[in-house]
């Protein structure tokens, strides 16, 4: 029942541009955020929650965009150092913030991010300030495409990323280290007892995140091909940690069905209604009290699984 | 280089006045009902927007421009009483008690609310009313010009630190509220209607931001994009001080003003990234911010 309900959705995401053009882009940029809510949802696992994340999807984003300026122009490339990028980013600042919990935790994230933010849109000379930084179409494996082809590649590619990333984020949860980092949530002081290093097992998770936050950002940038500091804008972040809430945090799949359901949702509310932001709201707020474990939850409870 | 440093020192002052009042009602509405509020910045867009409104009112009706003074105070009145008690019963007393994360979420669903609420009533306009600074004109001491109305809102600054004070020691209302800030269950079992303090500092905490909103209009008027801004600055405010403390905030956001003075002039490019630098070296200096204790880690 499961896997054939994944088929089928899997099958309508890659006929979807086939059939509706307009919305490959809308999903191309839902697949990007529901990697960087993913990121959201690893440490959400561990109880932590970030209200800065979108600062990796930035970090991403403006690496590729650097980089590309130095003369490197290809696609699998800047993905990679993109997220490299994040992921050393995170490493970092993973470094100093897994000694704090809760509020605090959130509270120096946000911190870290509004820096970033500040910094992007203060050092014209560098970011180009406010006007940001447009990006040139790269190259895909050695092809240079049109603009419209490239985006048509970058989609499918994201695509297969989904499945690649989602299957190792999903071998990580379930390995050892995912479920050491399950239990911080549960009893951190249990688990220092057992012996395990818990500052170790939060700088993974956080590093991992950043990471996934940079695979988002890094297929953001190159399909808008203009990068903003609002990428690190704290709004961003809250965005982040309300589509990984939405969708639910207990499995993968959570955060990118949160994703593209809102941005097709999106997409479709905004000819009728100017109102998004306040549905959203009481959605998340809905979601919040009455369906704890998500879209995800639901659609697993539906197929007769313990949700 | 000092007669400079002094009317920019007045200047940031006079700001941290204004994110002084936000971040006070973060932090009392913090203390009391144990949850951070990140829909708090909206309060002080939407006081701004309210007192912005009257004022273009008060004008246009030809009343008397003195009257945009009262005006100012009874804007973020109105908005305390028609948001506190509302916001509290129906949304935020479903929080206590639960996690962070939770927390968090639910109040950034406000926010997003109340951004859509004032985008729709109040549209994508800027309004700008400067009546009451007009009226008050300035003051020239040793040849530099000071704006009577920036004095004004650092006296304002002030007179509610130590009205805060003495309303928590000094009053009975506010002795309730310390005793429910202490511990909530013995507070509760020895008769203290907690809902009631709750509420009482819930409205509390959306009057000061909604007044900090009032009371910038004369010199920033009210724009789209405000409460998303405020919320962050508040946030590193009160976090700096240390969440709780109203003293602490005071002083964080001293340091805040100043900072950003000294970074306008050394170095102008990084005005809008001092106060962050500063939470950021503060928190991981003393994650409790300045005034705040560490909390004993529970098993």
């Amino acid at each position: 029942m499961r896997a054939a309900l994944f088929l089928i959705a899997l099958a309508a995401l890659a006929l979807a541009p086939i059939a509706a053009p307009w919305l490959q882009f809308v999903l191309t940029l839902a697949l990007a955020k529901g990697f960087a809510a993913l990121g959201v949802a690893v440490l959400l696992r561990g109880g932590l929650i970030s209200i800065g994340h979108a600062m990796f999807y930035a970090v991403s984003a403006y690496a590729i965009a650097f980089l590309a300026r130095a003369g490197l122009n290809e696609f699998v490339v800047l993905l990679l150092l993109g997220t490299l990028a994040s992921a050393l980013a995170g490493l970092l600042i993973g470094a100093f913030l897994v000694r704090y919990r809760a509020i605090f935790f959130a509270m120096l994230n946000l911190a870290m991010s509004m820096v970033l933010y500040a910094l992007l849109s203060k050092l014209y000379g560098i970011t180009g300030g406010t006007d940001g930084l447009r990006l040139a179409v790269p190259r895909f494996f050695g092809l240079a495409l049109d603009k419209a082809s490239f985006d048509t590649a970058l989609y499918y590619a994201g695509l297969v990323l989904m499945l690649g990333v989602g299957y190792g984020v999903q071998r990580y949860l379930a390995s050892p280290l995912g479920h050491a980092l399950a239990a911080v949530h549960t009893n951190e002081l249990r688990l220092e007892y057992l012996g395990v290093p818990v500052r170790f097992v939060l700088l993974i998770a956080y590093t991992i995140s950043a990471a996934l936050a940079g695979v988002g950002g890094a297929i953001a940038a190159m399909a808008i091909s203009h990068i903003l500091p609002e990428f690190a804008f704290w709004t961003a972040s809250g965005h982040l940690v309300l589509v990984a809430v939405l969708g639910g945090i207990g499995g993968v799949a959570g955060p990118f069905i949160g994703s593209l359901f809102l941005e097709v949702l999106h997409t479709l509310a905004v000819g009728v209604t100017d109102a998004w932001n306040l549905i959203i709201g009481v959605a998340l707020i809905g979601v919040i009290f009455f369906l704890p474990s998500g879209l995800y939850g639901l659609i697993r409870r539906r197929s007769g699984e313990p949700a | 280089m000092l007669d400079t440093l002094i009317p920019l020192a007045v200047d940031g002052l006079a700001s941290a006045a204004l994110i002084f009042f936000v971040a006070v009602g973060l932090t009392l509405v913090f203390s009391v009902l144990r949850v951070l509020n990140v829909a708090h910045g909206s309060f002080y867009a939407i006081g701004a927007y309210v007192a912005a409104s009257i004022g273009l009112w008060i004008a246009s009706a030809s009343l008397n421009p003195w009257l945009s003074f009262p005006a100012l105070v009874f804007s973020a009145a109105i908005v305390a009483v028609l948001f506190g008690p509302l916001v509290e019963r129906c949304l935020m007393r479903w929080t206590y008690g639960k996690s962070e994360a939770i927390q968090i979420l639910v109040t950034f669903g406000l926010f997003l609310i109340l951004e859509d609420l004032q985008r729709i009533v109040f549209g994508v306009r800027s309004l700008a009313e400067d009546t009451p600074m007009q009226l008050l004109g300035s003051t020239q001491i040793g040849g530099v010009v000071y704006l009577n109305y920036q004095l004004l809102l650092i006296a304002l600054a002030v007179i509610v630190v130590l009205g805060l004070r003495i309303l928590l020691t000094k009053t009975r209302i506010g002795r309730l509220v310390t005793a429910v800030v202490a511990d909530r269950e013995m507070a509760q079992s020895i008769g203290i209607n907690t809902n009631r303090v709750f509420i009482l500092s819930f409205t509390l905490g959306v009057f000061l931001a909604a007044l900090g909103g009032a009371l910038a209009t004369p010199t920033a008027g009210a724009a789209p994009g405000l409460g998303a801004e405020t919320m962050v600055l508040a946030f590193a405010v009160a976090a700096i001080g240390g969440l709780g403390q109203i003293e602490g905030a005071a002083l964080a956001a001293i340091i805040v003003g100043l900072a950003r003075v000294l970074a306008i002039y050394f170095a102008p490019s990084l005005d809008a990234v001092a106060p962050y630098i500063v939470m950021l070296v503060v928190l991981l200096v003393r994650p409790y911010g300045l005034f705040g204790q560490a909390a004993t880690r529970r098993i």
